[in-house]
């Protein structure tokens, strides 16, 4: 049956002909206890990850480390059961000290996140902070994973409260160096547990 | 009742079917510059949602004009409702630039428009002053996360594209942190002289 309003066709077959909007929220993660990863596998517990999308996007918010001088990290899965995708990516970060004291070679820097054709996790910051209102947030958005012609990239951009009590901000590019599909991502701290923090996936629609 | 189409179920119950994918990014409010000194978004009032409704919050700037040249475009935000805006922030910003003569290009971090554990507005536009000339005006987006957080600092992240006197196109890149583990609740836009000539500012919730 369709349902027609004022002449247009707002359901049919099935599925909404109106446009619900192009942005959807796949699946929330919410750490609030010592956790070591945080997956986002297609087909288990809700979560597409596939040709469904051409564009994910991930946000995470309030990331805290258990580890002072810690890293968030994201691997890549491409046919196996490891997160081990080749990947090759570029990073960059600004970085401002509370009490002004950086020197000012270190306020704009490529930075050592930088990733050269390696099975290794990407980091996504540099050395957050453990105390206790210090967190990180931001996003990262991978385009086309589930390609089997082209590399995958993914573009990220990340504020954290440094070790140093500084501000970052991490501007990560690269993509997985494979033909092969990605077919799910994960999370972890390089140090120790995440011990809270909001992990949101989302779908963009082609149309 | 519901609506059942082809054996799908698409709404039952007075909500939309969980299998139904529908948007996560929701328009709140849109103000629009008519020579106003402030722009202000106030969490309860006039429609605005401004708590942990949602994770991510999006502003988004459209064709915001100075009614002088000589300013930049700022925010601020409140931990009070609006009755002061001058939450703690610590923040960083870079800059690329390119004159339209393209006789002068820059790629630049830029001290005098960050923030050290300031109270003061943020600066969205750095590098050089708003240009008033008829067609000058600057657009881009704004997201803070996690803004109703009561134990860790509230990250953002911004990207402003501007004209400034020159005329340079100027690609201005903000991130920080307000430095508080209250609430924020309100936020507000100015130039840091004179008024928005026009302009809009929009908006989103993120789910």
């Amino acid at each position: 049956m369709a349902v027609i309003s004022n002449g247009t066709t707002i359901a049919d077959a099935g599925a909404f002909s109106a446009s619900l909007g192009s942005m959807v929220l796949i699946k929330t993660i919410t750490i609030s206890s010592g956790t070591s990863t945080i997956s986002f596998v297609d087909g288990a517990s809700s979560v597409v990850f596939d040709n469904t999308y051409p564009l994910y996007k991930v946000t995470y918010s309030s990331v805290h480390h258990a580890t002072d001088g810690s890293q968030l990290q994201i691997g890549f899965r491409d046919g196996s059961t490891d997160y081990d995708a080749t990947i090759q990516s570029t990073s960059f970060t600004t970085y401002h000290q509370e009490n002004d004291g950086e020197s000012s070679s270190d306020r704009l820097n490529v930075s050592s996140g930088r990733v050269a054709n390696s099975s290794s996790f990407q980091n996504l910051h540099q050395s957050v902070g453990n105390d206790n209102d210090q967190c990180a947030s931001g996003e990262i958005l991978i385009f086309s994973p589930s390609n089997t012609t082209f590399v995958k990239h993914y573009l990220s951009r990340l504020d954290s409260c440094h070790d140093s009590n500084a501000n970052m901000d991490s501007f990560i590019g690269g993509y997985c160096n494979t033909t092969t599909a990605i077919d799910a991502i994960q999370f972890k701290s390089s140090s120790g547990n995440i011990d809270s923090g909001i992990f949101k996936l989302y779908g963009i629609k082609d149309s | 009742m519901g609506l059942i189409s082809n054996g799908s179920t698409l709404f039952d119950s007075g909500s939309l079917d969980a299998s139904v994918a529908s948007g996560s990014m929701t328009h709140i409010k849109t103000l629009t510059a008519s020579d106003s000194s402030t722009l202000s978004f106030v969490n309860g009032a006039s429609s605005v949602v401004l708590d942990n409704t949602y994770k991510e919050y999006v502003f988004k700037f459209y064709d915001i004009h100075p009614s002088h040249s000589g300013t930049r475009f700022q925010f601020n935000g409140s931990v009070d409702t609006g009755s002061n805006y001058n939450a703690t922030k610590q923040t960083s910003m870079f800059v690329a630039a390119n004159i339209e003569a393209d006789t002068d290009t820059s790629l630049s971090y830029q001290p005098g428009d960050d923030l050290g554990n300031s109270t003061g507005f943020q600066d969205l536009a750095g590098f050089g002053n708003a240009n008033d000339d008829n067609d000058a005006s600057l657009a881009g987006t704004l997201q803070l996360f996690d803004i109703a957080n009561t134990t860790f600092v509230k990250h953002f992240i911004a990207r402003t594209n501007y004209m400034t006197t020159g005329p340079y196109p100027v690609d201005t890149f903000t991130g920080g942190y307000f430095n508080t583990t209250s609430a924020l609740d309100a936020f507000q836009f100015k130039f840091t002289s004179n008024n928005i000539a026009a302009g809009t500012i929009k908006l989103y919730g993120v789910k």
